[in-house]
């Protein structure tokens, strides 16, 4: 009786405290929350918005369609077996008469254009030419008079394809695929098909970089946490004033160096070993050398705090149970380093596939990578579909690649002794 | 070497030198283009070669009296200040309410916040190219503020995030229990605490705007060319001995900025090795 009473009063305290502490939990998450908040909302305006946007402009296909909205129309109902009717050729003499007054032929010839050779003339000729709407059930013979290319079915399946408003054409574009008059994707002629060539020359550089980083930066990581901490801390300025220096003055800097009057072919020359200037930049090598320079402290700094973390009792216990050093090395040390190894090589090649900068200063026309392309394009020469279809390729690999590198070094630090 | 009692093999020592001379090479090739750069800007010749003919200001002069330099400082440090300001607003809050907001969520939000340092610059400045053109923010100082903090804030975040995490809660608590209002307990308990983290975070940030040229190539117009928009027009055309003053110049910052750092960091390992 007194126990039941006991435990019952028990309980009518307990809840209520309870229900305090998880509202006052609930307003202290609703509060952090709220701190959170203007980021996530400058965020969404300052870089997610502008990036959804250029995703968006990857499908986005809809200058043909205002330009040539009644043949878009009447193209909608086409099967593109045969070349389409009458109306559809009706539809097409009076949108050319139509933007023709407006202006806007060149908007809808440089679309299609991208997707046929050829056809900024056949459009512009056809405006140029068609003095009047044609006589009703005269539109067919009349255009394809005026250009024999309206007789054929492939441009006017151009023309459905480019219809949108939504369409795959640069997406594929960017992969070197395209659609073909039966509308099945196949590969893209090879005066066009440069892109895939791109993507595996913008591989391998940040391949060669990543690779260069480790096999410099292992021995230099390995020194600093191995050295006592005064004397390593000296030397990581080496590794940290670059890491600091501006990129355009390190670039700058190896212009000078390598350039064929520059530094290092002066001095070699002036030494004697050469008597021709060395072609050490504008190619290939410089931009190896030039990122390696940049990219090398993203190497270092993981591995070093890697390495910092393996207790030396292990390879001392190794060499007391008799293993050669070389062998503890490679059982004992070597693995406990590859958390290291992947984080910071992961980093690197992260970082070298969206790289322009440097590229650009230093590498000649076959040393452009993909972000090179992605700049021309939304600049020089306004293909911004191809553009942000390139940009959601290259977005697509660095977010799957920094995915793998969340997981491995969030799995380091649960294993790694990081949490205090 | 401190560590002669694990160098017992002649192969360990072997190997232990080939570490040093590989290491020392390897710290050469990073540091000689920067020191090799300068001094050239001193050179009274015109070529950037040695021999110096002679040592001279006259690059420094040139840096100075030419309108195009100066303005292109003048903006990147007023694109950098403006930026590092609302980037240590917006990042000190959101990096307070992370280590209090428990979420399944959390990592996620935590991963959207740090993109903007993994995303190319490419990518962000065709986006904002794009974006920003229509409401007029391209060719303004305003978006190059508003981009340049979208990218130094993720820095904000980490490092006052990993000072808020080595800080101890408890402080926060007793300051409330002694009766201070959370904004008081803030300013004297808390701030400066993470004051250290703060600074760094602020110089991270400024690092950030005040190297940023992708960005600025897509968006700025003449009259917002920063410094390392107006080397990257230099370079493009041909090196003068005015860039390697210029160079030089942010060098000189870089090391300001570096030393600031390394101030910061012994500082804190000297509080915390007097705290335990």
């Amino acid at each position: 009786m007194t126990a039941a009473s006991l435990t019952g009063a028990n309980a009518s305290t307990e809840v209520p405290l309870k229900r305090r502490l998880r509202r006052a939990e609930r307003t202290r998450q609703v509060k952090a929350l709220a701190l959170v908040a203007p980021l996530l909302v400058f965020l969404l305006f300052t870089f997610a918005g502008p990036i959804a946007g250029m995703l968006w402009r990857s499908v986005d296909d809809r200058e043909v369609r205002q330009v040539l909205p009644q043949t878009v129309a009447a193209l909608a109902a086409w099967d593109g077996k045969d070349l389409p009717d009458e109306t559809a050729f009706a539809a097409l003499a009076s949108d050319i008469q139509a933007a023709r007054a407006s202006g806007t032929v060149a908007i809808a010839a440089k679309r299609l254009n991208y997707a046929l050779n050829g056809f900024r003339t056949i459009l512009t000729s056809t405006a140029r030419n068609l003095k009047a709407v044609p006589e009703p059930g005269t539109a067919k013979e009349t255009l394809g008079r005026i250009n024999a290319a309206w007789r054929e079915r492939a441009t006017w399946t151009t023309i459905k394809d480019a219809g949108g408003p939504i369409t795959g054409f640069y997406l594929l574009a960017a992969l070197d695929l395209t659609r073909n008059v039966d509308g099945a994707i196949v590969a893209a002629s090879p005066d066009q098909a440069i892109y895939r060539s791109l993507f595996a020359r913008t591989f391998i550089i940040s391949f060669s970089v990543t690779a260069l980083c480790l096999i410099l930066g292992f021995p230099v990581a390995y020194l600093l946490a191995t050295l006592p901490p005064g004397r390593s801390n000296l030397l990581m300025i080496f590794v940290l004033l670059p890491f600091w220096t501006s990129l355009l003055v390190r670039t700058c800097a190896w212009i000078v160096l390598l350039q064929s009057k520059g530094v290092v072919n002066d001095s070699l020359h002036w030494l004697g070993i050469i008597d021709e200037p060395l072609r050490l930049i504008y190619n290939r090598f410089g931009v190896c050398v030039a990122m390696t320079h940049v990219l090398l402290p993203f190497m270092i700094l993981p591995l070093y705090s890697s390495m910092k973390a393996i207790s030396p009792a292990y390879m001392r216990a190794a060499a007391s149970l008799g293993a050669p050093p070389v062998t503890a090395f490679l059982r004992i040390y070597l693995p406990q380093t590859l958390p290291g190894i992947g984080a910071g090589s992961l980093l690197v090649f992260i970082l070298a596939l969206g790289y322009y900068i440097t590229p650009a200063l230093v590498g000649g026309a076959a040393d452009q990578m993909i972000s090179y392309f992605i700049a021309l394009y939304t600049t020089e020469t306004a293909n911004w579909g191809l553009a942000s279809a390139l940009g959601a390729v290259l977005l697509l690999a660095t977010l799957l690649l920094a995915l793998v590198y969340g997981k491995l070094v969030q799995g380091q630090q649960v294993t790694g002794g990081m949490k205090n | 070497m401190n560590d002669n009692s694990s160098l017992r093999t002649p192969s360990q020592r072997i190997a232990w030198t080939a570490t040093i001379v590989v290491s020392t090479l390897v710290f050469i090739f990073l540091i000689a283009p920067i020191l090799a750069i300068m001094p050239l800007s001193f050179s009274s010749g015109s070529y950037l070669t040695y021999p110096l003919p002679g040592l001279s200001w006259r690059w420094y002069d040139d840096f100075i009296t030419s309108p195009r330099w100066m303005n292109s400082l003048k903006n990147s440090l007023i694109i950098g200040v403006a930026s590092t300001a609302l980037s240590m607003v917006l990042g000190t809050l959101a990096a307070l309410g992370l280590a209090q907001w428990k979420s399944r969520f959390k990592p996620l939000v935590l991963a959207f916040v740090l993109s903007p340092v993994v995303v190319p610059g490419v990518i962000t400045a065709v986006g904002l190219y794009f974006f920003f053109a229509p409401i007029g923010l391209t060719g303004s100082y305003l978006g190059l503020i508003l981009a340049h903090t979208a990218l130094a804030t993720p820095f904000v975040v980490i490092t006052v995030g990993a000072t808020l995490q080595s800080f101890d809660t408890n402080l926060a608590r007793a300051a409330a229990s002694l009766g201070a209002s959370p904004l008081y307990a803030f300013r004297r308990v808390i701030l400066p605490l993470i004051l250290p983290g703060l600074a760094s975070g602020a110089l991270f940030a400024f690092a950030t705007s005040f190297d940023e040229v992708v960005i600025v190539l897509f968006m700025a117009g003449p009259e917002q060319r920063t410094l390392p928009r107006e080397m990257f027009s230099g370079i493009r055309e041909n090196i003068s001995p005015t860039m390697t003053a210029a160079a030089v110049i942010l060098t000189t910052v870089s090391v300001i900025l570096l030393a600031t750092m390394e101030g910061l960091r012994r500082r804190n390992e000297r509080l915390k090795g007097g705290g335990s």
